[in-house]
């Protein structure tokens, strides 16, 4: 197979990089190609990479599952396994190639000089060792230092990345620390040998917003202080915004643009990049004005890949001839600060042209309540601690007194991190649990105390649900068709065999799959097909209501926007009402119509979507609109972090349940006494000890600028609630 | 709206035929008459003689499909074949050129000698009987008998298994803590506990290696379905309003398939030597008819004698290669199954 690398050489970032820079870069990769080698031969992982890293700068690689950015990170730590092999190129480090240099001394390089963090914290822990001997290994080790010296060391570089109580966790062992202070001890062992690199692959992905926040923070704050050089891969853009300098956005196993994060943001050259903003809610984003545009097609696998431009089969400028006609090379724009795109048309296409504009939908008018909610409230005994006596008996509150209402055709989302007690809402709705007080009314049949077994099939497909693993939703082992027409059986829509064939093609068509997929087999289909098969499968019993789970949170971004999209249309058609339950508020302020964040099984605040993302907001509420990354330039934030972790869910607070992480705490009245619920307009409702006054005094957290001012700026606190809070605290 | 034709393209022939459908009813035309032969032969009258005349071609048609299945793992084809070839002669012994194993002719002639017109090329034993002919006859009791207990003692331990793993609770409590109590037994001991009371026999044979070999597979059973029970399909099953006996048998039992069928395959080892042993122990399969079990013990005594050595020696080997082949199987199939 002919490498690019030949006909890209001249015009190659790494080329130019050393211009007008005396340093050396820290890290560069040179028309690096990454094959991996199985029974069925030669697979390209990546062709023509190129990377310039310099000292103390951040670069972020953005593309979706299945591009190659893992790929590449784990090159540059040589890590590639059996079958796995740089087929072309260099990487070189420190102006050293890392392929002329010894098993030996590369191990030392990746101890001392490299360091990588993994989205899962725990591939890179000893779960059996204490936290601090695990940190101590690291200076022990690559310096020689004694034990208490070492011990020292990594306590105050506990201290460093934040961790409350440092005596404490270097005495725990990892699984006795919650999953952010887990992936905090990883970026501190990673930090102790004072690495020249770090390489973070989706260091976040795992853990909830708030908590993620506070690592972003973190990492930025690693950027300035240390001066470490840093390699960010992550799928999503907003993330690369907050922590980076510079932008390489990957398809298909090749780097498609190149750039600071401000060229490629503001003006990017590529139209896959274009396409992947498209995709994405950006606050200007709205379900019937601006929809979401999906990227048509699919990514090609490495071995089918097309000839010429690989994003050339779902590109809307494609012309034969030009783009299907051999390698493409970078080509830099002219004017920009080493910014390159991958594309042949840079010239010819209109890069501010808007996408798709004008395409409007017409907003559905909403109809009467169909679902009410009327403090709902579920508690759950488990006891604790004892093997053969029964110990303890403890309650976990999982939800408390939940009350709001659904109407027909709208879109409500239950916002809430892990623990909020979302899942269990779902479960006591769709019968698998029974509420322990008040009332769940879908129309007027009551719920809440009626397990799935009692209830009629009527009832039963009146309300469903889409899941959030694309992988998990469908059983492996049945044709798509088959599960698909038992759900038309089963709740009794169609009779006649004949018939519920016909409607299974339907619904297929409906969801805009190929009807011969009712014959194939869940392994056959990709992540979104399977998620368009679990909708076509929450749709076949005509449902009053769905519950969706996180349905697109699992999916390739410009995936997501299709799928997004698809749900909005059947819900608009069928005027069903959609529970959107997810923590992603970008995704939850495009399409729902009300908000109800929820915290600790408790709700914190509820309200039309305008009212949630405007002042006056719930404490909570403004951190997480804080905490979500957004990947537009024009937006600044007030930057709320938050400290600590959330709270099981079998020990709340008795007071408020945000108490322990809320920065306008009133001591002496939050934690003892709940919070009185406050209604602002009606349906808009806060539950908050704050008064009416501070609350409404509150300024907004996202506000869009024209991008002449970077970056977080204003308070990052409200001072009116501040003020309250330390007037009203005990001293 | 018209119906799109939902027709697959056309497929090889061998393809088609490694159908799950096809290839079970394949297995049934080779492995029923079998059983009925070797269970009740003597209820069949006149059928006996031509009652596994289908068979034979339907076991070399199923040779075929797994060949073709198991292509990738020269493991699992070495396995099969060793398989394959007891399997074959199982079914053609009775049509194959062979002096009769029960008639005896001329005791204690060594291998590859004429005596009394005949040519033994595996000698005789003790009462003259012909040694070839034992041995491929043999190889018909230990599987037929085998399998049969293997497939009981899957079918009792599966139905536990899904049934504690997916209901739990007290079912739960309750099966776990019978097979515990079970399996705290050396299984020999439990196997001459059970025959000792019942009495010996094949079907006995059967009852005893159930309960040895149950609680162990509704052990790995429950493990696999306390997995798969927590998977979003079968939380949609629930809120469909699925019965349990609906969800274990067509969510979750599909989907433990594949360990308990490479766990099969290395059980029917297991059983094939627990059979003989007990037959060599006198708790199994009665004499006059040729068993391997039965010719280990019967030979054990003369077999002292280093020239007489064959006699244990031939059924021996019999018995290793069929085990062999079930363990090699075992492994083909882990081995493709990891890999995709
Ligand atoms: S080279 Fe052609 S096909 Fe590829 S991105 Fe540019 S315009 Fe599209
Ligand atoms: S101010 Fe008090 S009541 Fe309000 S969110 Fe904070 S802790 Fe809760």
């Amino acid at each position: 197979m002919s490498m690019a690398s030949d006909t890209s050489g001249g015009t190659a970032p790494a080329a130019q990089a050393g211009e007008g820079t005396s340093q050396i870069p820290v890290l560069e990769c040179r028309n690096l190609s990454i094959s991996y080698f199985t029974r069925a031969g030669e697979i390209p992982a990546v062709a023509d990479f190129n990377l310039t890293l310099m000292p103390g700068e951040s670069h972020g690689i953005v593309g979706e599952s299945g591009c190659g950015k893992s790929t590449v990170a784990l090159a540059i730590m040589q890590y590639m396994g059996r079958n796995g092999r740089i087929v072309g190129g260099e990487i070189l480090f420190n102006g050293r190639d890392m392929r002329a240099m010894s098993e030996e001394e590369l191990r030392l390089l990746r101890g001392s000089q490299i360091a990588m963090v993994y989205q899962e914290p725990m591939a890179s822990l000893n779960p059996a060792m204490r936290v601090g001997d695990q940190l101590a290994e690291v200076p022990i080790y690559h310096e020689g230092a004694s034990k208490e010296e070492a011990l020292e060391r990594a306590r105050a570089m506990l201290e460093s990345v934040r961790l409350p109580e440092p005596e404490r966790i270097l005495r725990s062992y990892p699984h006795q620390i919650s999953g952010g202070q887990q992936q905090r001890v990883v970026i501190a062992m990673a930090l102790l040998s004072s690495p020249k690199l770090l390489l973070l692959d989706e260091p976040t992905t795992a853990l909830d917003v708030t908590v993620e926040a506070g690592i972003v923070d973190l990492i930025r704050e690693i950027a300035a202080e240390f001066g470490t050089s840093m390699i960010y891969i992550s799928h999503n853009l907003g993330l690369i915004l907050e922590t980076c300098d510079r932008i390489t956005v990957m398809y298909s196993g090749e780097a498609v643009e190149v750039g600071t994060v401000e060229d490629v943001f503001e003006a990017m050259r590529h139209p896959y990049t274009r396409g992947l903003f498209a995709s994405i809610p950006l606050p200007g984003a709205d379900k019937n004005a601006r929809p979401l545009i999906a990227i048509p097609g699919q990514l090609p696998l490495p071995h089918e890949r097309p000839p010429g431009c690989n994003f050339g089969p779902r590109c809307d400028y494609f012309k034969a001839g030009l783009c299907d006609r051999g390698e493409i090379p970078m080509l830099p724009i002219s004017g920009d600060d080493r910014h390159f795109s991958r594309c042949l048309r840079i010239e010819e296409i209109d890069w501010h042209a808007g996408l798709g504009e004008g395409i409007g939908k017409v907003a559905t008018e909403k109809g009467d309540v169909v679902l009410k909610v009327d403090d709902m409230t579920k508690h759950y005994e488990i006891e604790e601690g004892a093997l053969f006596f029964s110990g303890e008996a403890k309650t976990v509150k999982a939800n408390e007194k939940l009350s709001f209402e659904a109407r027909e055709a709208e879109t409500v989302a239950i916002v809430g991190e892990s623990g909020c007690g979302k899942s269990t809402f779902a479960k006591v709705l769709m019968g698998l649990e029974e509420a322990t007080a008040g009332k769940v009314l879908l129309g007027n049949v009551e719920l809440g105390h009626m397990p799935v077994d009692r209830r009629g099939p009527e009832t039963i497909s009146k309300l469903q649900m889409i899941f959030q693993n694309p992988f998990d939703t469908l059983n492996p082992s049945h044709t798509v068709g088959g599960q698909i027409a038992r759900v038309i059986r089963k709740f009794g829509v169609e009779k006649d065999e004949a018939k519920v064939q016909e409607r299974v093609l339907e619904l297929l068509d409906i969801v805009k799959l190929p009807r011969d997929f009712a014959l194939r087999r869940p392994r056959q289909l990709s992540g979104g097909q399977k998620q368009r098969v679990g909708i076509a499968r929450a749709f076949a019993g005509n449902p009053a209501v769905v519950i969706a789970d996180e349905p697109v949170s699992a999916l390739d971004v410009s995936v997501q926007a299709a799928v997004t999209e698809l749900l909005m249309d059947i819900q608009r058609e069928n005027r069903t009402t959609l529970l959107f339950i997810s923590h992603d508020l970008s995704v939850v302020r495009y399409l729902s119509d009300r908000i109800v964040v929820m915290y600790l099984g408790q709700i914190m605040e509820q309200g039309s979507t305008e009212e949630i993302f405007a002042p006056p907001y719930h404490p909570y509420t403004e951190a997480l609109l804080s905490a979500v990354p957004i990947a537009d330039t024009k937006v600044t934030k007030r930057h709320i972090v938050l400290s600590g972790e959330i709270p099981s869910a079998s020990d709340p607070p008795a007071g408020c349940p945000f108490c322990t992480r809320c920065p306008y705490v009133i001591e002496g009245t939050c934690e003892t006494e709940p919070p009185p619920i406050r209604e602002f307009q009606p349906g808009h409702r806060i539950a908050c000890h704050l008064s009416e006054e501070t609350l409404s005094a509150m300024q907004p957290v996202i506000q869009i600028g024209d991008g002449t001012e970077k970056g977080d700026k204003g308070d990052e606190v409200s001072p009116a609630a501040a003020a309250e809070s330390a007037r009203r605290s005990d001293a | 709206m018209a119906v799109t034709s939902l027709s697959p393209p056309p497929v090889p022939l061998l393809k088609r035929l490694q159908k799950p459908r096809i290839a079970a009813l394949i297995f049934a035309i080779a492995w029923l008459p079998l059983m009925a032969y070797v269970m009740a032969g003597d209820q069949l009258g006149d059928l006996e003689q031509y009652v596994l005349v289908p068979a034979i071609p339907a076991v070399i048609l199923l040779y075929l499909i797994c060949m073709a299945a198991f292509r990738e793992s020269w493991i699992a084809l070495l396995g099969a074949t060793l398989v394959f070839f007891w399997f074959f002669i199982a079914v053609a012994a009775p049509y194959l050129p062979l002096i009769d194993p029960n008639k005896p002719i001329a005791p204690f002639t060594t291998p590859l000698t004429e005596k009394s017109g005949f040519f033994f090329w595996l000698g005789t034993d003790f009462k003259g009987r012909d040694m070839l002919s034992r041995t491929l006859w043999g190889c018909q009791r230990v599987l037929v008998w085998g399998v049969t207990a293997t497939f009981v003692a899957y079918v009792v331990g599966t139905a536990f298994g899904l049934i504690a793993g997916y209901i739990s609770g007290w079912w739960d409590e309750v099966i776990s803590f019978l097979a515990n109590v079970l399996l705290s037994f050396p299984v020999m001991v439990l196997f001459i506990v059970i025959l000792n009371y019942l009495g010996p026999s094949g079907f006995n044979i059967v009852i005893a290696v159930t309960f040895a070999s149950a609680p162990a597979i509704m052990r790995i059973v429950r493990g696999l379905v306390l997995d798969v029970k927590t998977r979003d399909y079968v939380f949609a099953a629930q809120t469909r309003g699925e019965s349990a006996l609906w969800i274990m048998v067509v969510e979750l039992l599909p989907n433990v398939r594949g360990p308990i069928i490479v766990d099969a395959c290395l059980r029917l080892g297991y059983t094939t030597v627990a059979i003989t042993t007990l037959t060599f122990l006198g708790l199994g399969l009665q004499p006059p008819d040729p068993d391997w079990g039965l010719m280990i013990k019967e030979s054990a005594k003369t077999a002292m004698l280093f020239k007489f050595s064959y006699m244990l020696l031939i059924p021996a080997l019999s018995v290793s290669s069929l085990i062999l082949g079930f363990n090699l199987m075992a492994d083909g199939l882990r081995e493709m199954s990891l890999r995709d």
